[in-house]
């Protein structure tokens, strides 16, 4: 009299708790992003709103004057913006023509072990600490500028701008580069083929396929050099004024919050809000700006693989 | 009667193929020094101006107003410290999360996408607003205060989206088969995560990670808004207030007097070499460890 054998089935196997607790650990990691997100959002908002009572939104889209510790108090964002984007020029004026270039170059011409060891090294430009760099912008880069006859001041958007261009090259190649190298051999081969020389094929062939990746690419520099404080706050200086002249010093909204809340400033006096309020234009500004680059990276991530 | 081929002067035209050829290469290469050329002269003037304070007195004392007695001790160990708990702080979130995403989430639910672009917009925003969200919640709001635990919190949400992807790579990378495999021999979801993936995926997330640690550790805008930028004499404490080494930086470069830029300086050949040793380190384990399947 054997035993009877359990029943051969096809039922699902019984419920494991551990594997059902490991799903929900990790997912809990997953939701500390998520609570990341929510956190920089109801930290700049909430404030930002309380400043908002306080001072007429329409008069700190528009106003042309920052003067948040004066007396009569002026809370215009228009300097800090203005030197936001002055800064930023100068930067894609370097970053953009040099990344390009560095792609086209990494992606087309280059022997896969220049390749190799080019890349890694553009890495480690991308790994100096932005002080570094507002320290060269401040010691080596002004300096310089005024040696070839340029009347900058000691501080000023040009030497600021120009390094921070320097560092955003490797963000602008590297992605530029993907883009490019994502463009399926047939097109290049096609165009060999016919009996375009190597310069054809890069700028007639490559860059008008990959041009979603590689907009991405300048956009998400434009992103960083928006963001970026450092460089601004050491080497820009901390003066709002309006101009567009790079020679002059300008306050950038990052150098602004820096500067602000370094400083001991008491909690729930406008001068704290102040922080916040600079604090979500500059988040909605970038947000906006990488919205559009996920978008387009999307773009030719879908066409090509 | 033979046809005459039609005269095209193929020599005339291949000549100056040639020439815009060569013009636009020599462009590329020049383009590709922009950024070598600044990185050469950034480092040969850190060392002409900053080699003669690196010494026993930079490493040791504490920071000072006389600059021939100054130090960064405090700021070097805070530094140290804020690596260590980055490393402990972010990798297992960061690879739980990248666990999640890759090997458990459903990607047609909505959530799961939404996660996605939400780590993808956090990896973009700029630092300086981290530094914010550290100033009202860590700071204020939860009444942390200025103290170092403060910073490498705040520095961890600020590089974990950079681990996520990292690792979400790496663990990509590890083909499906093997997978498939342990599946076939009966094991569970989680006795192939942990068993077969994980290991095959750890040279990729080591490397991640490390390159997220040293771009953290020279984050010097949300540690100024956190607090760091004040004057410590004594050695730092995960309770106590903190400066940072690239804080320390800043706060001599500032200063007007010459002898504290050079300072600055012999700083920033210190705290270049913690991060060079990082990046080293982390190409040496991407190529010696990492599979090509």
């Amino acid at each position: 009299m054997a035993t009877r054998a359990e029943p051969l089935t096809l039922a699902p196997p019984r419920k494991r708790w551990g594997e059902a607790v490991i799903k929900a650990l990790l997912a809990l990691c997953a939701l500390v992003s998520v609570a990341t997100t929510l956190g920089i959002v109801l930290a700049l908002f909430l404030p930002a709103i309380e400043f908002f009572q306080e001072v007429n939104f329409v008069d700190y889209i528009t106003g042309t004057e920052w003067a948040p510790l004066f007396l009569q108090a002026k809370f215009g964002v228009i300097p800090l913006i203005a030197g936001t984007l002055s800064v930023t020029f100068w930067a894609c004026l370097v970053a953009i023509p040099s990344g390009l270039g560095a792609a086209i170059y990494l992606s087309e011409y280059a022997r896969p072990r220049t390749r190799n060891v080019l890349k890694p090294a553009l890495e480690l430009l991308a790994g100096i600490p932005t002080v570094v760099f507002g320290y060269f912008a401040l010691t080596f880069v002004t300096p310089l500028l005024r040696d070839i006859g340029l009347q900058v001041l000691v501080f000023n958007a040009l030497s600021a701008g120009l390094v921070m261009g320097v560092m955003i090259i490797p963000t602008v190649a590297s992605l530029s580069e993907d883009a490019m190298t994502a463009v399926p051999r047939d097109l290049r081969d096609g165009a060999y083929a016919l009996g375009s020389n190597k310069l054809q094929v890069s700028t007639r062939i490559v860059v008008p396929a990959a041009v979603s990746g590689i907009v991405a690419a300048f956009v998400l520099g434009i992103s960083r050099a928006i963001g970026e404080t450092m460089i601004v706050l050491l080497a820009a200086g901390q003066q709002p004024n309006l101009t567009f002249d790079p020679k002059q010093a300008v306050e950038t909204m990052s150098a602004f919050i820096a500067a602000t809340g370094a400083g001991d400033v008491p909690t729930g006096s406008v001068e704290y809000k102040t922080i916040f309020a600079v604090g979500a234009t500059l988040f909605a500004m970038t947000l906006v700006v990488n919205a559009v680059a996920i978008r387009l990276v999307r773009r030719f991530r879908e066409a090509y693989e | 009667m033979s046809a005459t081929s039609p005269n095209v002067d193929l020599q005339g035209e291949r000549t100056r193929g040639v020439w815009r050829g060569r013009i636009f290469y020599a462009s590329l290469l020049l383009s590709l020094a922009v950024g070598f050329i600044t990185l050469g002269t950034l480092v040969v003037q850190v060392v002409t101006k900053g080699i003669a304070f690196v010494d026993p007195v930079l490493l040791t004392n504490p920071p000072s107003a006389n600059p021939e007695a100054a130090g960064a001790r405090p700021a070097i160990l805070a530094t140290l410290y804020l690596g260590i708990l980055l490393i402990a702080f972010t990798v297992p979130i960061g690879v739980g999360t990248a666990i999640y995403l890759e090997e458990y989430a459903n990607r047609n639910r909505w959530y799961n996408r939404l996660l996605e672009l939400n780590i993808q917009n956090l990896a973009a925003v700029p630092s300086i607003v981290y530094g914010i969200l550290g100033l009202a919640f860590l700071v204020r709001g939860i009444g942390l205060g200025r103290i170092l635990l403060a910073g490498a919190l705040i520095l961890t949400l600020l590089v974990l989206p950079t681990v996520i992807i990292a690792a979400r790579e790496a663990i990509r990378a590890v083909p499906g088969s093997i997978r498939d495999g342990a599946y076939a021999l009966g094991a569970t979801k989680w006795q192939v995560t942990w068993r077969q993936v994980l290991p095959a995926a750890i040279p990729g997330i080591a490397t991640g990670s490390i390159l997220a640690v040293s771009r953290a550790i020279g984050e010097t805008a949300p540690l100024i808004l956190i607090g760091a930028l004040t004057y410590i004499s004594f050695n730092p404490t995960l309770g106590g207030p903190f400066t940072a080494l690239p804080v320390q930086i800043y706060n001599w470069t500032k200063l007007p007097n010459p002898e504290f830029k050079d300072l600055a300086a012999a700083a920033i050949i210190v705290l270049l070499a913690m991060v060079l040793l990082l990046n080293a380190a982390a190409i040496w384990l991407r190529n010696h460890y990492q599979k090509k399947w």
